[in-house]
C-alpha cells in the first residue's frame, strides 16, 4: 500500500485501523479543514474482518431498530448507490429471499417482515411459495414461501475498502501501514501513538476502529476494559459456471445466535456459500476445517439443491469481532479523553460502514473536534478500466493508449497487464492485495496459470528481487532460492 | 479492430494444435494458430525430462525438443502464427465463427474462420478442488506451476517437500526437486495404487528412497506465515482414520491432483460436453456438438502422452479439412462406455472409415481383455497385458473389421473390459 514513510508529526484525528469502518471514518473526515491519519498495522489495507465476509448490504429487517446496528444498516444501505457513483466499486442491489422451508419458519418470516416494516426497509415483501419460485427457479421444492427484501445488494468489501481509501487519500488523508500501535501517552492535550517500529504520530482525537483487536487498543489508551471474542464464519467459492448460482442472495430463517448459512451470487459473479459460526479463542485463527466445511454444503443444499462439491474453488474463513449484547459499541469513551470506540463492528458492519463514518463525525463534533467543511471536497475517483467489463471494440480503443489492456495475464478472471500494473502503481505490492485489488488469480484456477506472471509483473514495475515476493506480509515469501 | 479470415482457426498451440497446423497447411487451406504464451509448445516445454517422442519421432525426446520439432514443421509451413493473443471469446453459431483475440501487438484482432479446432490443454486441479482444510500459508503450488517456476523461470520455492498426488507430474517433480536441492519427504496418494507409470515410481521416487504413501490423504495444512507441517492420515476401507494420522513438517507442498480440460470458451461457444471426461463430445470425424467446431488433445480428454495427443489432433485436422470439402460421414453409429469402462473418445463412428478408439479402464487388472459389441453381439476381443484407470488405452477399429459387422442405422458398438 502506498504509505507514507514520513511520520505525520502531529494531527487532529488518527484513526486506529484501515477496514471498513476506519476507511469510511476517514473518508467522511475528508470533507472537512482537519488533518486526519489512519494507522494500520497490516502491509494493507481491509486485511482484518473486512477482508473475508459476506459481502452483502443487508436489507433492513434482521434487526430490532432499538440496536444502533439496525439503525445504522437502514441509513447505510441507503448510501450506497450514491457511493457507487462517486468510488467506481462494483455492487449490485440483487435483493435478498429468506427462504421458509416449513410453516414453522413461516411464522418467523411474518416476524421478519414486520421488522422490517417498522424500519423502513424498503420494497419489502412477504412470498407465497409461487412467488418465491417466480423469483428464484432454483430453490428447493420444499420451499414453502418467505420474505423479499429488493433492497439488498452485494459488493467485494475489500474493493469497496480501496476506492474509499483512495477517496479519503485524494482529499488529503495520509494512510500509514505496517503502524502497529503498541503504546501511546497523553501530554498537553495530544496523544503521542507510538507504532511497534518506532514511528510516532500526534493527534488530538483518536478513533478506535481496531475491529478484533479494538480491545487491545481501548487498554493501550487507558480507555474502557471490554473483550472482543472472534467467531469464526468458514466459507466455500463455487465457480462462476456453477449451475447452483441464484439471481437474489437466499438466507435461511435465522436462529438466535446468527442469520444462518446462505447462498450469496457475488458481485462478481461467483457463488459463496456460508458462513458457519464457531466461537473461538485465537484472533489469528483463519483455519479452515473439515466439520465445519462439511455442514456449508448440507445447508447451503437445503436451500438449493444444485450445489456440489465439485464446483468448489477455494475455502477461506472470517472472524466477527464480538463484544457484549453483539450491537455496535460506538461511543465517545467515558474514560479516555477525546477517544471514540468503534467496536463489536460484526454483521452488518458492512452495511452500516458509510453511516458509521457519519455517525462517528458527529460524535467526533460533540467531543469538540471543530469541523469546518472544505471548499474543495471531491467526492469522486477515477474510474479505472477492467477488460472483463468491455467489449471486444471497446477494449481495443484501449490498447492503443496501452498495449498492456491487451494483455491477459488472469485467463480465468480475464485482468489484463495494465489492470495488474494499475495496482502495483497504486502500491499493492503482495500477491493477495494485487489479487484483492484487481481479481487476477481469485478465478477458478486459483492462480495457478497466472501468478508467475504476476511475480514477474511485481519484479519489473517496483525492482525488487524474487526474494521479496510475499503472499501478504514479512514471512510469507513464496520462492525460496534461485537456480 | 482488426479483421482477419482464414478457412481454419486453431485455438492454443501446445502439442496438440501444432500437429492439427501442420496436417491443416498440407490440404492447400489458410491456418491461423493462435497462442496465449510468448512460446510454441504449451505444457510440453517445461517438461525437460525425457521420454517423449518414441512413436511420433521413433527416438526419445524431452518436451522442449519434441516441441521444437513440431514447431519447425508449422514455421516450415503456411500457418500463420499468432503467439501472445489470447482468444477470450467465439461464436460459432453461424457458417463463418468469429473469434475475439486480445494481443499487445495488434489489439483485439477478429479472426472468422469456417472451422474451428479447439486445442486449449488443461488447467491443474488446485487445492480448492480437493477442499483440502487448513490455514491459508505461503508455499502451497500446483505442481505444475512449480515445474514452471523450477525449470523456465529458474526460482525454487521450498527445499523441504511434501507432494500430494502420485500422477506422473508429482513423480517428476518428486525427482526434479531432489536434483535442485530439496528434501522431499513424503509422496502421499489416496488411491491404493500409484497413479503414475511404473518407471517413473522407481526413476523419481525408489532410486531417491522418497516414500510413497498409498491410501493416505493430507487432512490438514499448518503454518501461519509459511505452511509447516501437514497432517497425514491414513484411510481404512475408505474412510480417514484420525487416530493413525500423523504429521510431516515442510515448508512446501506439491499438489499433483489431476488436470481439468480448459473448456470454458468451448462452453460459451455452446459445445456440449462429457462429463465423464469434462471435454466435449465429439462425433467420429472430432467435431463437436456444434458445427464447424473439433477439438483434440487435453481440452478435449486428458491424455498421459503427447505422442497420442499429436495423432488425435492430425487426424482432427484433417476431419477440419474434409468438413471445409463438405465430405461427412454417410452414417455414424453410436459408442457406449460399457463394464469397467470409464469413457471412450470419439463417442461415435464411422463404419466407412473407422479408426482409433482411445479409452480409460475403471479397473486395475493384469492380462486383461477388451471385448466390442455391436448391438450386444461380440464383433472384436484384444488381449490388453495390463490395465489401470490412470493409464489411457486404445483400440484400432479397422475395415476389415468393419466389413463382417451387420450395421443398422440405430447400433450401437459398446467397448468393455474384464
Ligand atoms: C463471517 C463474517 C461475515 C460477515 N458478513 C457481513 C455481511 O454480509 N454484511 C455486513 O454488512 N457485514 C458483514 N460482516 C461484518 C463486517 O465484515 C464487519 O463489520 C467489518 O468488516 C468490520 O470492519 P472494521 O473496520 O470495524 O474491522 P476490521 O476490518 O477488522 O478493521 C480493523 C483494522 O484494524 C487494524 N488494527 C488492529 N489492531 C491494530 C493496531 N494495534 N494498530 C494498527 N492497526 C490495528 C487491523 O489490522 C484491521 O485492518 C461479516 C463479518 C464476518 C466475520
Ligand atoms: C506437467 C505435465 C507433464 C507431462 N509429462 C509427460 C511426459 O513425460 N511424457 C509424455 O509423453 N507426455 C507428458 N505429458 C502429457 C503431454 O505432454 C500433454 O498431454 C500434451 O503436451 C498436451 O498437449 P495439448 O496441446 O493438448 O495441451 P497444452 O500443451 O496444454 O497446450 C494448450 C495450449 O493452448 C493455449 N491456450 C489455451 N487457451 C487459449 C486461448 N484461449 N487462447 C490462446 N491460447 C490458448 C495454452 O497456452 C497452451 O499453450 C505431460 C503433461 C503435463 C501437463
Amino acid at each position: 500500500m502506498a504509505s507514507t514513510d514520513k511520520p505525520a508529526a502531529r494531527v487532529d484525528v488518527a484513526i486506529i485501523g484501515a477496514g471498513l469502518s476506519g476507511s469510511c471514518i476517514a473518508r467522511q473526515l475528508s470533507a472537512y479543514e482537519i488533518d486526519t491519519v489512519l494507522l494500520e498495522k497490516e502491509c494493507d489495507v481491509s486485511m482484518g474482518v473486512s477482508r473475508a465476509n459476506s459481502g452483502i448490504v443487508h436489507g433492513g429487517f434482521h434487526h430490532n431498530l432499538k440496536y444502533l446496528k439496525s439503525k445504522l444498516e437502514i441509513r447505510g444501505n441507503l448510501m450506497y448507490d450514491r457511493l457507487q457513483r462517486e468510488l467506481d466499486f462494483p455492487f449490485k442491489r440483487c435483493g435478498i429471499l429468506v427462504v421458509a422451508l416449513n410453516e414453522e419458519e413461516m411464522k418467523h418470516i411474518d416476524h421478519l417482515y414486520t421488522q422490517g416494516l417498522e424500519n423502513g426497509a424498503i420494497g419489502i415483501e412477504m412470498c407465497s411459495r409461487e412467488r418465491m419460485f417466480e423469483l428464484e427457479p432454483k430453490l428447493n421444492s420444499d420451499c414453502v414461501g418467505g420474505l423479499h427484501a429488493p433492497g439488498g445488494g452485494v459488493l467485494e468489501p475489500y474493493r469497496f475498502v480501496f476506492s474509499v481509501i483512495e477517496s479519503a487519500q485524494k482529499n488529503g488523508v495520509e494512510v500509514l501501514t505496517n503502524f502497529a500501535v503498541e503504546r501511546a501517552e497523553r501530554s498537553n492535550g495530544h496523544y503521542r501513538i507510538h507504532a511497534a517500529d518506532g514511528r510516532t504520530v500526534e493527534a488530538r482525537y483518536v478513533v478506535n476502529a481496531a475491529g478484533l483487536f479494538a480491545d487491545s487498543v481501548s487498554r493501550i489508551f487507558g480507555a474502557e476494559e471490554f473483550k472482543v471474542t472472534p467467531r469464526k464464519g468458514e466459507y466455500y467459492l463455487l465457480d462462476r459456471a456453477t449451475e447452483a448460482g441464484p439471481q437474489r442472495v437466499l438466507f435461511p430463517v435465522p436462529t438466535k445466535v446468527s442469520k444462518g448459512m446462505l447462498v450469496i451470487p457475488t458481485v462478481e459473479g461467483t457463488v459463496l456459500i456460508g458462513p458457519t459460526a464457531e466461537e473461538i479463542e485465537d484472533k489469528e485463527d483463519l483455519s479452515t476445517n473439515a466439520e465445519q466445511l462439511g455442514q456449508i454444503l448440507d445447508q447451503a443444499r437445503k436451500m438449493v439443491p444444485k450445489v456440489s462439491q465439485t464446483d468448489v474453488i477455494t475455502a477461506f474463513s472470517g472472524l466477527r469481532p464480538a463484544v457484549g449484547d453483539g450491537d455496535f459499541y460506538i461511543d465517545i469513551s467515558k474514560k479516555a479523553p477525546n477517544f471514540i470506540q468503534v467496536a463489536g463492528i460484526q454483521s452488518p458492519g458492512l452495511t452500516a460502514a458509510p453511516a458509521i463514518g457519519e455517525y462517528v463525525k458527529d460524535l467526533l463534533k460533540k467531543a469538540g473536534c471543530k469541523l469546518s467543511e472544505k471548499a474543495d471536497w471531491d467526492p469522486f475517483i477515477s474510474k479505472l478500466p477492467r477488460i472483463r467489463d468491455l467489449s471486444p471494440y471497446e477494449a481495443d480503443e484501449l490498447v492503443s493508449d496501452n498495449p498492456g489492456y491487451a494483455n491477459v495475464v488472469c485467463r480465468c478472471e480475464k485482468i489484463s497487464e495494465a489492470e495488474i500494473v494499475e495496482a502495483i502503481r497504486r502500491g499493492h505490492t503482495t500477491l493477495d492485495v494485487v489479487k484483492y485489488f484487481t481479481r487476477a488469480g481469485m478465478g477458478r484456477c486459483q492462480a495457478g496459470f497466472c501468478s508467475y506472471k504476476v511475480f514477474k509483473l511485481l519484479m519489473r514495475e517496483t525492482g525488487m528481487s524474487y526474494k521479496d515476493i510475499r503472499k501478504r506480509g514479512a514471512g510469507t515469501e513464496v520462492l525460496q532460492d534461485a537456480l | 479492430m482488426k479483421e482477419l479470415h482464414y478457412d481454419v482457426l486453431i485455438i492454443g498451440a501446445g502439442a496438440g494444435g501444432l500437429a492439427a497446423a501442420v496436417e491443416v497447411s498440407k490440404h492447400d487451406t489458410s491456418c491461423a494458430l493462435v497462442e496465449r504464451e510468448s512460446h510454441l509448445g504449451g505444457i510440453l516445454v517445461q517438461c525437460i525430462h525425457n521420454g517423449f517422442g518414441l512413436e511420433e519421432f521413433k527416438e526419445e525426446l524431452t518436451g522442449p525438443e519434441f516441441a521444437d520439432r513440431q514447431v519447425q514443421q508449422v514455421l516450415a509451413s503456411n500457418v500463420d502464427v499468432y503467439t501472445d493473443t489470447t482468444v477470450t471469446q467465439l461464436d460459432a453459431d453461424g457458417d463463418l465463427k468469429e473469434a475475439y483475440c486480445f494481443s499487445p501487438a495488434y489489439g483485439v484482432l477478429k479472426i472468422t474462420a469456417h472451422a474451428v479446432i479447439l486445442a486449449m490443454g488443461c488447467r491443474e486441479r488446485n487445492r480448492g478442488n480437493i477442499r483440502t482444510p487448513g490455514t491459508r500459508p505461503a508455499g502451497v503450488y500446483t505442481a505444475g506451476l512449480a515445474q514452471r517456476l523450477v525449470n523456465i523461470e529458474g526460482y525454487i520455492p521450498g527445499k523441504d517437500v511434501v507432494i500430494v498426488g502420485s500422477g506422473d507430474i508429482g513423480l517428476i517433480m518428486a525427482r526434479r526437486m531432489t536434483w535442485v536441492g530439496a528434501k522431499v519427504h513424503a509422496v502421499i496418494e489416496i488411491q491404493p495404487y500409484p497413479s503414475g507409470l511404473t518407471r517413473n515410481i522407481v526413476q523419481c521416487l525408489n532410486d531417491f528412497d522418497i516414500p510413497l504413501y498409498l491410501s493416505h490423504v493430507v487432512s490438514r495444512i499448518e503454518g501461519k506465515d509459511r505452511i509447516e507441517k501437514v497432517r497425514v492420515c491414513p484411510l481404512a476401507n475408505g474412510i480417514p482414520d484420525e487416530d493413525n494420522s500423523f504429521d510431516i513438517p515442510c515448508d512446501t507442498l506439491l499438489l499433483s491432483v489431476g488436470l481439468v480440460p480448459e473448456n470454458e470458451l468451448s462452453k460459451e461457444a455452446g459445445v456440449q460436453i462429457n462429463p465423464q471426461t469434462n471435454g466435449a463430445l465429439v462425433d467420429a470425424t472430432m467435431m463437436t456438438s456444434v458445427d464447424g467446431v473439433f477439438s483434440c488433445g487435453n481440452v478435449l480428454h486428458v491424455h498421459d502422452l503427447a505422442d497420442w495427443v499429436a495423432e488425435e489432433a492430425r487426424r482432427t485436422g484433417r476431419y477440419a479439412v474434409a468438413y471445409l470439402r463438405d465430405e461427412r460421414p454417410k452414417r455414424q453409429i453410436r459408442i457406449k462406455a460399457g463394464a469397467n469402462v470409464r469413457y471412450i473418445n470419439p463417442t461415435m463412428l464411422d463404419p466407412d472409415n473407422p479408426d482409433k478408439l482411445y479409452f480409460r479402464s475403471l479397473i486395475v487388472k493384469n492380462q486383461a481383455k477388451l471385448h466390442l459389441k455391436l448391438d450386444h453381439n461380440p464383433v472384436k476381443e484384444v488381449k490388453i497385458s495390463h490395465v489401470q484407470p490412470s493409464e489411457m488405452l486404445h483400440v484400432k477399429v479397422k475395415p476389415k473389421d468393419v466389413a463382417s459387422w451387420n450395421i443398422m442405422k440405430d447400433s450401437v458398438l459398446e467397448v468393455s473390459v474384464e
